[in-house]
């Protein structure tokens, strides 16, 4: 058989190097192209919205007679459904991973639940929206108001709050939970003592992602918790927290910016809104590394 | 009494209590009755709070099924889902609600997110978990994941505030709100999933394969494309799918770039999508409207529901490649 | 260091291999004859597939790897600066120690290679692939399923698919790198056939912890040790002469 002695130097064809070329311009190309963009995009939300951005804006209660504009009813709107939505979707979504990963022994049931939390996961906002307004606001009669909305939005995070404690759990070496069994604790005592303890940082990671999405949600906010700009009646006692989450509707931070932009035509402080929901988006990223890092490192 | 706790202060605490609950129990056939049932107790809460998830898809199906249903007998699926005409609130008493444009817009925005924003999220993904060094590539993937992490709201503002009239002007019509730019913001919207998913996908693909491929004298650029993309083809598709599924679903951000008139769908044409349509008139609509933009709902829901059926289906048979 | 009768084809000389601080091989100096089997033996670390990885510089994938002296092949410097790596490694081709067949069909396995270096003639690539399958001895019993994925095959079959894919692009040496050490004894004796046969045409090089395989079927024997190369010469005189102590201390299994 006769090979050909090729020399080691003669390098590639030029069919092959024009391959490659144009392989490695495409990769950096569309690299450059999502990087500039994303700059692009942070840099001109910063610098229309920055210039509009006071202290007045932020700290006050809009007023066409004084002339004010002020987004503060959005601010404590939106801390008020995060809280609410945190306290019921965090003891259902901890325990229901609890289950799956320490009780569950139905393998039917658990891939019934895995099922649901699939699909939960992805359900558009819309589909939360409309469920919400039927089920929460008419048929459990709590009107447009900030609970319906954060029962609408614990459906959506339902699935994260799962997800990420189960990957906790699963960190959770087993012979820690065979050492609780071990002294005779039971189940309900090793998960107390043993389980939950460990999967700390799963749970704080799952809660951050949950704000993060219910900060960015509009769509189901808008229909559940209402549109108005002004500022309800708040307390400061925790009972008056729970009163006005029943009585209270109104816009959060996304809402209100959709507000400014699409009924008022008020650009400024829509992209002042923006700088903050940018803020709060970029805080919440470095908080879940850092949460998630810790997380990995067990 | 060796209870290997990852913090001290839950260290001191469990064993002590341990300490305190074994020393009590001397008689192994000795159960506490109120231990016992608490243990009873606790699993059955555990038991609730896993059938919530359950309880809440059933719930959406059920509602969504029982709402949407009587506009479509109303107005007679055939009509309903092919109709290409909705005017609910037509003045002279003859209103219409066929949701065609609504699905056609909703199936070619989507299509056109798909085919802009996956060959460049795919590209990238490429870049950073084989072209790129570390450093820059952690950094891009902050970058990207930031990208994630803005509410749909200010991308429809940016949307409104630049490709809007950026439309108008380069194409020299009367308004600029348009399927064309909804597409690019729903393009750069599933940009982060879809890079994040084929990113995982490629980094998955065994170093053997590419070895392999280099040691046969392929270049490098040859073995990316050649030997990892098709070895990672399910996770690829999984990202396809799930980029499919945000874009279908998003309703906010492009309910401030598309204009919002049922016109079937036309790239530089105002139009309405099955989620704006939702979006945009639940706030007014009443009675038989009303009750229609339940029925989309369900149609929505019916998509997304077989688009998750597709992914479940490629993210096992990632799975099972991997393994 | 070897019978000067033999032609040599790769010659390495005074070649230090460096990961970071870690000084993986040191000063080897190796003449390796043509169309004969050379085996690399030595305990796990020695350096021995530190060095088959240095002839088709698949090292250079390594980070912080740095290499000194020089590596001639056919008298080039191979990591000279107008070497093309990628006809480089044409011309020396290489078989893992795990088998790796691409989750592609048997054919395109084959295929890969020839179609990187520009051959798309469908007749001749059908060409191709028989006649590498045949090569690699395992022809018979795959050619009705050319189209099934090469992952369905036996681990055996599997390492003679990557064979035949390596002699697909008609390299002139093969690199082995512990190639049957995975595999069960009736397939490791199928690939030691091939070997056999194999180096009628080709140079073979392979690295293996199997002392009875080296000398089975080997002519030339290589015992690495610490990144040293003890001691080169004939197998058989190797094996039964050898002549540094710890090249016997070694073969006779004292350690290692």
């Amino acid at each position: 058989m006769d090979r050909e002695q090729m020399s080691i130097c003669c390098g590639l064809s030029r069919r092959r190097r024009a391959y490659d070329l144009s392989m490695r311009s495409l990769l950096y190309a569309s690299a450059a192209v999502i990087c500039a963009l994303l700059v692009f995009l942070i840099g001109y939300i910063l610098f229309r919205g920055i210039p509009h951005l006071s202290w007045q804006f932020l700290s006050s209660e809009e007023s066409v007679i004084k002339g004010i504009e002020g987004i503060l009813p959005a601010l404590i709107n939106t801390l008020y459904v995060v809280i609410a939505t945190l306290i019921i979707v965090l003891p259902l979504g901890v325990g229901s991973a609890i289950y799956l990963t320490e009780y569950a022994s139905n393998r039917k049931l658990v891939s019934a639940i895995e099922f649901a939390t699939e699909t939960l996961a992805g359900m558009p906002s819309i589909i939360f929206a409309l469920v919400g307004v039927i089920v929460f606001c008419e048929f459990a009669g709590l009107g447009t108001s900030l609970l319906a909305g954060a029962f609408s939005l614990v459906m959506m995070t339902l699935p994260t709050i799962i997800r990420t404690t189960q990957e906790s759990l699963k960190t959770v070496p087993q012979s820690y939970r065979e050492g609780s069994l071990a002294l005779g604790g039971g189940k309900w005592h090793m998960v107390r003592t043993v389980v939950l303890p460990s999967s700390v940082d799963g749970i704080v990671t799952g809660c951050i992602l949950a704000v993060g999405r219910i900060v960015g949600e509009s769509a189901v906010l808008m229909f559940t918790a209402g549109m108005g700009m002004r500022l309800a009646k708040y307390g400061h006692s925790f009972g008056q927290f729970f009163e006005n989450l029943f009585d209270s509707s109104g816009a959060t931070l996304t809402v209100a910016l959709y507000n400014y932009a699409k009924e008022r035509a008020d650009f400024e402080s829509a992209f002042a809104v923006a700088v903050v929901l940018l803020a709060i988006a970029f805080v919440i990223n470095i908080a879940a590394k850092l949460a998630g890092s810790k997380l990995k490192k067990h | 009494m060796e209870l290997p706790l990852k913090t001290a202060a839950a260290e001191n605490k469990a064993s002590s209590e341990a300490g305190a609950e074994s020393r009590s129990s001397g008689d192994i056939r000795g159960r506490h009755g109120l231990k016992d049932m608490m243990e009873q107790l606790m699993k059955a809460v555990f038991l609730i709070c896993g059938l919530v998830a359950v309880g809440f898809v059933l719930v959406i199906s059920a509602y969504l099924v029982i709402s949407g249903i009587p506009a479509i007998r109303e107005v007679g699926l055939i009509p309903f889902l092919f109709g290409a005409d909705w005017d609910p609130a037509n003045k002279s008493g003859n209103p219409a609600y066929g949701i065609l444009p609504m699905i056609l817009t909703s199936i070619y925005g989507t299509a056109g997110a798909i085919v802009i924003g996956v060959p460049i999220g795919f590209l990238m993904a490429v870049f950073l978990s084989k072209v790129a060094r570390p450093g820059p590539a952690a950094v891009i993937r902050e970058v990207v994941d930031l990208l994630a992490g803005i509410p749909s709201v200010v991308y429809g503002l940016v949307g409104m505030m630049l490709l809007v009239p950026g439309i108008r002007v380069l194409f020299g019509l009367p308004a600029g709100d348009s399927l064309l730019a909804a597409v690019i913001v729903l393009a750069i919207m599933i940009l982060p999933s879809i890079i994040s998913v084929s990113e995982t996908a490629l980094k998955a693909v065994p170093k053997e394969y590419e070895e392999a491929s280099l040691a046969l004298g392929a270049t490098e650029l040859e073995t990316y494309f050649r030997v990892s993309a098709p070895a990672a083809k399910s996770g690829i598709a999984a990202a396809v799918v799930l980029g499919v599924g945000r874009a279908i679903g998003e309703a906010m951000a492009i309910l401030m770039v598309a204009g919002n008139v049922a016109n079937l769908p036309g790239l530089l044409k105002s139009v309405k999508f099955l989620t704006t349509a939702i979006a945009g008139e639940m706030s007014y609509a009443g009675g038989l409207h009303r009750q229609a933009l339940f029925s989309i709902g369900l149609v929505l829901f019916l998509f997304i529901m077989l688009i998750n059926a597709l992914l479940n289906l490629f993210l096992k048979k990632s799975g099972k490649e991997d393994g | 260091m070897c019978d000067n009768s033999e032609k040599t084809i790769i010659q390495s000389k005074k070649l230090n291999l460096y990961y970071g601080e870690n000084h993986a091989l040191k000063d080897i100096d190796i003449e390796i004859p043509v169309n004969r089997i050379t085996a690399l033996i030595g305990p796990s670390g020695c350096g021995k597939s530190t060095f088959l990885k240095t002839l088709n510089r698949m090292n250079d994938l390594v980070p912080g790897v740095k290499i000194d002296g020089q590596v001639l092949y056919r008298g080039e410097d191979i990591y000279g600066r107008e070497v093309d790596v990628t006809s480089l490694r044409r011309q020396i081709g290489m078989v893992f120690q795990k088998a790796n067949p691409f989750p592609m069909s048997i054919y395109d396995n084959i295929a890969y290679g020839p179609r990187t270096h520009g051959i798309r003639s469908r007749a001749r690539l059908d060409e191709i692939v028989e006649r590498s399958l045949r090569d690699a001895a395992i022809w018979e019993e795959v050619k009705d399923r050319l189209n099934k994925s090469a992952l369905g095959l036996s681990g055996g079959q599997q390492q003679r698919i990557c064979i035949a894919r390596a002699l697909a692009v008609e390299p002139q040496v093969l690199l082995m790198d512990e190639s049957t050490s995975a595999l069960d004894p009736i397939s490791t004796s199928k690939i030691e056939e091939l070997a056999m046969e194999l180096k009628n045409r080709y140079t073979v090089i392979m690295v293996t912890h199997n002392m009875q395989q080296a000398l089975r079927i080997s002519d030339y024997t290589a015992f690495f040790l610490l990144g040293e190369l003890v001691e080169f010469g004939d197998t058989q005189t190797m094996f039964s002469k050898p002549g540094d102590k710890r090249t016997e201390a070694y073969i006779t299994g004292r350690f290692g």
